[in-house]
């Protein structure tokens, strides 16, 4: 375990800037999550981390010591990989070895066993250790990728999305079996992903990262309720934020500047319509159970929203919306704090 | 399943069982074509002489090991007289050989042959493969100058037939002293296989992801340990493959071998025709020796053979 740091990375591949001027510290036993859609550079920036490919320009710290033109044996790193992750030629008990039975490890045999069946007994796969590695399922095979990056106590962990290929309900299980081995081990992991809910779940601090750049760096916390750009406040919640036009909605004071005006569901409330204020109209309603997803009509914009779901609202019928501390955005979708309330 | 159910029960994918019935009869026939030829090699072998000329040909024989004694032996021909005059024989051949007016006067030039082959085929063999491999993993994994050129070059020297170098490559192998040595024959079989083996290998090699050799060098293993701990056994299917073409190509090669060697590395194929010359036209000996020669490669291929059928679909389908 060890701090990580990238300085002013740069890497491109032909015409494509993968990564642009990234900078980036991962503290020691900090999980840090990249979110970003595909194509960003969140992958790119993992590889460079790892010494898979060498950056054009800047510099990257593991624990003060600049391994930039190392290669990727040297740098005690591990990595798990999106897909691919597990040797099909080798039993799960060899998969977990094969990391520790580097020949420039040297580790002798009875403690690698020890390792591989700790390692086990933390992913719950102790009877699993004798099957081939095909023989197992979508969320055993994932369970030992990354039991193949806890088996070594490496200066980082780096995870290029690897619930990706598994299923909503393991995907949700083996988000918190990853939270609470990553608790329970202290270690420093560096995620990528390009689900919000994994990042908002068991990241200590989220990255939001778009072509290439790095646009914001903070906690979950943070980073939903003070987004720094229209793009990085609509990455996160669901459903997706809302935004409006300013010049729709005169009726509220805004700061000076802002153009646009981001809506979450938390920072709007419908009323039945009696007379004054800001007046929509209900679309449609979707029934998810404990709540209702609403679709509302204001001045030819649509809005999405949750309500309760004994709130009685019908489509077709008008209400009154107000609006409690929305974010707002300049031309250049950038936040602009709001005035105090 | 009822009978009624099975014959009304149509699946898209699987045959009906007439088409199976056929398919299997088209298939027996063109085994049993293909075999007949083989079996009356291995049965000549234990045929008389006299047997193995008859005409008709007799299906039904007394076996005799003839052909095999004759085969491993050189004899000389004497008259009875001197025959009687000789201590009784002692071993079954002896007494096979004599009741001829023959004496066996020591082992023929077959098991050097056999053995110039076996180090011959399988050295070749060995020897493709591995810079093969090695040659296509670097096609595959980096960025090479000119790599698509470099391709077409290694597959344009199978575009014209070996044989059409056959002088150029005799007069150089004259001067380098290699004709008739061990490793004239095998660099020259490697040669003509190392393209075939790149170009089969690289298929395969390239349907194996990179991220496996990528795990392998994050956890500390070099770029030839991760060749060989992780890519080369999941490419096992192909070198398989790649490798009985090799060693068929390098055991069945008759035109350099007759050129390129004469004695010490003299190959199977160009020897096998002399023995029909030593001692009339000795057909179950010709027949013993095919038999032996096509051992190796039938061991060799069952060996194999689970890999092969999956390799044969060249990296079609993989796992």
């Amino acid at each position: 375990m060890a701090n990580v740091a990238l300085r002013h990375v740069s890497k491109r591949f032909g015409r494509v800037e993968a990564v642009r001027d990234l900078s980036l510290a991962i503290n020691d036993g900090e999980f840090v999550v990249l979110l970003g859609p595909s194509g960003a550079g969140k992958t790119t920036t993992l590889r460079m981390i790892s010494g898979l490919e060498r950056p054009d320009a800047g510099a990257i710290l593991i624990d003060g010591r600049e391994v930039t033109q190392d290669p990727p044996g040297v740098r005690d790193i591990a990595f798990v990989f999106q897909q691919y992750s597990l040797y099909p030629h080798l039993s799960v008990y060899d998969n977990l070895a094969f990391p520790l039975r580097s020949p420039a490890r040297r580790i002798p045999e009875p403690t690698i066993r020890k390792r591989v069946e700790q390692t086990a007994e933390l992913l719950h796969i102790t009877g699993k250790l004798g099957n081939r590695a095909t023989r197992l399922s979508g969320g055993e095979m994932q369970r030992v990728a990354i039991g193949r990056a806890l088996v070594r106590d490496p200066a980082i962990h780096l995870m290029d999305e690897p619930l990706s290929s598994v299923d909503a309900k393991l995907r949700a299980e083996l988000r918190l079996e990853l939270k609470r081995i990553q608790v329970e081990l202290g270690a420093t992991i560096l995620y990528v992903t390009h689900d919000q809910v994994e990042a908002m779940t068991m990241a200590s601090r989220i990255g939001v990262i778009k072509d290439g750049e790095l646009l914001q760096l903070g906690t979950p916390r943070e980073i939903y309720e003070n987004p720094s750009s229209r793009y990085v406040a609509s990455r996160l919640g669901t459903p997706q934020i809302n935004f409006l036009p300013a010049s729709l909605v005169p009726e509220i004071a805004m700061p000076a500047g802002a153009e646009t005006v981001g809506i979450r569901t938390e920072h709007l409330m419908i009323a039945a319509a009696n007379g004054g204020g800001i007046i929509g109209r209900v679309h449609r309603v979707e029934h998810l159970g404990d709540q209702n997803h609403v679709y509302l009509e204001y001045r030819g914009e649509t809005l999405v929203t949750l309500a309760d779901a004994h709130q009685p609202l019908q489509a077709g019928q008008d209400v009154e919306l107000k609006l409690v501390h929305p974010l707002y955005f300049d031309a250049a979708g950038r936040r602009i704090a709001a005035a105090v309330h | 399943m009822t009978a009624a159910a099975r014959s009304t029960a149509h699946s898209i994918v699987e045959a009906s069982p007439r088409v199976k019935a056929f398919a299997a009869a088209v298939v027996i026939f063109y085994a049993l074509v293909t075999i007949a030829p083989m079996l009356w090699i291995v049965a000549t072998a234990f045929k008389s002489q006299s047997d193995a000329i008859a005409y008709p040909p007799k299906v039904i024989f007394q076996p005799t090991l003839e052909g095999y004694v004759n085969l491993f032996t050189v004899r000389t021909r004497q008259t009875p007289d001197f025959i009687a005059s000789l201590p009784p024989a002692t071993t079954w051949y002896d007494k096979l050989v004599r009741k001829h007016d023959m004496v066996i006067a020591g082992p023929s030039k077959v098991m050097p042959r056999f053995i110039n082959s076996l180090v011959i085929g399988f050295g070749s063999t060995f020897l493709a493969v591995l810079l093969g491999a090695l040659a296509a993993y670097a096609f595959s994994r980096f960025r090479i100058p000119l790599a698509d050129d470099l391709l077409f070059f290694i597959l344009s020297t199978r575009m014209m037939p070996p044989v059409a170098v056959a002088i150029p490559i005799y007069l150089m192998y004259r001067q380098l002293n290699l004709t008739d040595t061990w490793t004239g024959m095998i660099l020259l079989y490697t040669a003509v296989n190392v393209s075939l083996a790149v170009w089969l290998l690289k298929g395969f090699i390239d349907e194996i992801p990179r991220e496996y050799e990528e795990a392998a060098l994050v956890d500390g293993y070099t770029r030839l340990q991760a060749l060989r701990k992780v890519v080369l056994p999941q490419a096992v299917t192909g070198i398989a493959a790649t490798a009985i073409f090799c060693l068929i190509f390098s055991w069945n090669e008759y035109a350099f071998a007759v050129l390129l060697t004469s004695g010490d590395a003299q190959t199977m194929p160009p020897f096998i025709p002399f023995i029909i010359g030593e001692g009339g036209q000795d057909w179950p000996a010709v027949a013993a020796a095919t038999t032996l020669f096509v051992i190796p490669i039938v061991l060799f291929t069952i060996l194999l053979r689970r890999h092969l059928l999956r390799g044969i679909t060249f990296g079609a389908v993989r796992k």
